[in-house]
């Protein structure tokens, strides 16, 4: 059955067509897996102090437990095994850095759309504090805010939010205000619809594509920027390790050659970014109508 | 041009005051400092003097306002634990900072515009595409993270670099600065390259895609049918186009190097402004942190300053258009 060229269809083979789009989409989904499954897949619960041994601590990569079994990337301070430890800090990096993403896409979809919509005043305040803020950059103002807040899973995911919520509000503005003066837009007026049923039916669902990639981008620069504060210890606090704090506690033992605890964390984190960027990038490709052939 | 200056420092003006308010709010709201700036052995008496000496005691809007009327005479308040000059203190640490942001904008400039332009040339050759896979790569590591392994690889293992530290300084005009000296170098070179590889990539990227765009417009075929050289199209025509974004990014950027130096700096230990932050951050000494903030923000909107001049000085256009609003 010859199907006829749909978006999807469309953005599907564009995918299959670019080897390194399919290694991100590889990685990233590998990276979904291991978080989602980490209980199941991981040789040891890393929070259970009852399965640490502090005779194993600081063991390097392939070294033999106590127990049996083997550290395959090594042992941290705390006799706890990297690899189960890497395992659970993805998944609070990766949601971490979901749930501000989708919160922020939330506030700036709403904002944004409001502003392009009703105009006027509404639109000068609303852009002018996207302005103002993003002319900072985000570590600055997340620095701030946790300075401020103090810490915690709330309070980081607050300062992620805030740091983020303009991206998408300006992004979705510029595409709003686009497709607003379309006849499409102005035929659904003349329907007499509801504003509701326009912007949430009409509206939205034109202003999404661009959306979609900036989303992409600033999940991975949520996740890379959670690790940051984590690292500088103004982010999540040490009883919920993300890949952050993992590298950071490896930190004093490096000068001493100990790498492995610094260094493997830091690897997870750089796959789970390098695939959300790798698609992220195609996405930008596949939706950027000045390169369409 | 002057009205449109004047406009925009005023602007400018009103941003200060009110992050002035914001953070200074925000700030000063958070813990009680008595607890861990007086020695919990103090008894009633001395824990007053030091709240009276602190001006902890007056309310929250006589404190701002005390800090305000200060500001005006650029005295941004005393450290807490340093008891100097909160200002005097920032401005100490400021040439390390700056030596660090601007070479590390250096390197990124450097290797970042070349790169771009041949993987923008040839987008699809084998250089082109391994230019842009280095460009996500460098895009996707985590900065602190590659600091540690620059520390792992070429202090650790190999011994060629020190760990930490700033090297020795010696006066330029004045300023203290360590890049005079081979020393200064060794210290300077692996802290200044973490951060410009996010940079680095960055314009990799912007000049990538404004030369694939600017080889499709009228005016670079035009010039290819004049029978121009390759050289003097892509060096004049192609170059001359694509450097005005890539001179605003530029300039807009030299405020976030400014500001992510505060990774680069904790963990090489690089003595600037950024680890006075962290330190002052977990010490909660607060005059720091606002003054920190209050320069760092006059810095961005006087970066941003020039960024538009040299903008409308670059593109005639935007003077075109200018005038006519």
């Amino acid at each position: 059955m010859a199907g006829e060229e749909t978006p999807a269809r469309r953005i599907a083979s564009d995918f299959i067509g670019n080897p390194l789009a399919v290694l991100g989409l590889v990685l990233l989904a590998l990276v979904i897996a291991v978080a989602i499954f980490a209980p199941l897949i991981s040789p040891q619960n890393p929070y259970d102090l009852a399965q640490l041994d502090v005779m194993d601590s600081r063991l390097p990569p392939g070294s033999k437990a106590l127990t049996g079994g083997t550290y395959w990337l090594g042992t941290d301070d705390q006799g706890r095994d990297m690899l189960s430890a890497i395992f659970y800090g993805l998944r609070i990096s990766l949601s971490v850095g979901v749930m501000s993403t989708v919160i922020a896409l939330a506030i700036g979809l709403t904002l944004g759309i409001a502003a392009a919509y009703l105009g006027g005043r509404t639109d000068t305040v609303i852009m002018r504090i996207a302005d103002i803020q993003l002319s900072f950059p985000a570590i600055l103002i997340a620095l701030i805010l946790l300075a401020v807040l103090g810490q915690g899973t709330l309070k980081i995911v607050a300062a992620l939010v805030t740091v983020q919520w303009a991206y998408y509000a300006r992004t979705v503005r510029s595409a709003a205000l686009v497709e607003k003066r379309k006849e499409y837009i102005e035929a659904a007026r003349c329907l007499a619809l509801p504003p509701s049923r326009i912007v949430f039916h009409h509206l939205l669902p034109n202003c999404l594509p661009p959306l979609m990639v900036v989303a992409t981008v600033q999940v991975a620069a949520a996740i890379a920027l959670e690790a940051t504060l984590s690292f500088l210890g103004l982010g999540l606090p040490i009883t919920e390790p993300s890949l952050g704090l993992l590298i950071a506690n490896g930190y004093q033992y490096l000068l001493s050659g100990k790498y492995w605890i610094s260094f493997f964390p830091g690897v997870a984190l750089l796959i789970t970014i390098v695939g959300i960027n790798l698609v992220a990038d195609q996405l930008r490709d596949v939706l950027n109508p000045r390169l369409q052939r | 041009m002057p009205v449109f200056v004047v406009r925009r420092i005023l602007q400018a003006a009103l941003v200060l005051l009110v992050m002035s308010v914001l953070v200074f709010v925000g700030v000063y709201a958070i813990g009680n400092p008595v607890d861990i700036l007086i020695n919990p052995l103090a008894d009633q008496l001395e824990r007053e003097q030091a709240i009276a000496r602190l001006g902890l005691d007056k309310s929250l809007w006589m404190q701002y306002w005390a800090f305000l009327s200060g500001a005006l005479h650029g005295d941004l308040g005393r450290s807490f634990v340093h008891s100097t000059s909160a200002l005097g203190l920032i401005l100490e640490r400021m040439p390390a900072t700056l030596e660090l942001a601007l070479t590390a904008m250096l390197i990124a400039v450097i290797f970042g515009i070349p790169l771009g332009l041949w993987a923008g040339l040839r987008p699809h050759g084998i250089a082109g595409r391994t230019i842009m896979a280095g460009s996500i790569l460098g895009f996707s590591l985590p900065t602190f993270w590659v600091g540690l392994m620059l520390i792992m690889v070429f202090a650790v293992m190999l011994g060629w670099l020190p760990a930490s530290g700033r090297g020795p300084t010696t006066l330029l005009f004045g300023i203290p600065v360590s890049f005079l000296s081979l020393e200064g170098w060794r210290h300077l070179i692996m802290p200044a390259t973490n951060l410009a590889l996010f940079k680095l990539a960055l314009l990799i990227r912007l000049t990538r895609a404004g030369t694939r765009e600017a080889l499709l417009q009228d005016y670079v075929k035009f010039a290819r049918a004049k029978g121009l050289s390759n050289a003097r199209v892509i060096g004049v025509h192609v170059l001359r186009n694509i450097l005005i974004p890539i001179v605003t990014i530029i300039g807009l950027e030299f405020g976030s190097v400014i500001a992510f130096a505060i990774v680069t700096e904790t963990i090489f230990a690089w003595p600037g402004m950024g680890k006075l932050l962290i330190d002052s951050i977990n010490l909660l000494d607060r005059p720091i942190i606002v003054a920190y903030l209050l320069v760092t923000v006059a810095m961005f909107i006087v970066i941003n300053l020039i960024v538009d001049i040299l903008y409308s000085a670059l593109d005639p256009r935007v003077r075109l258009a200018e005038a006519k609003g």
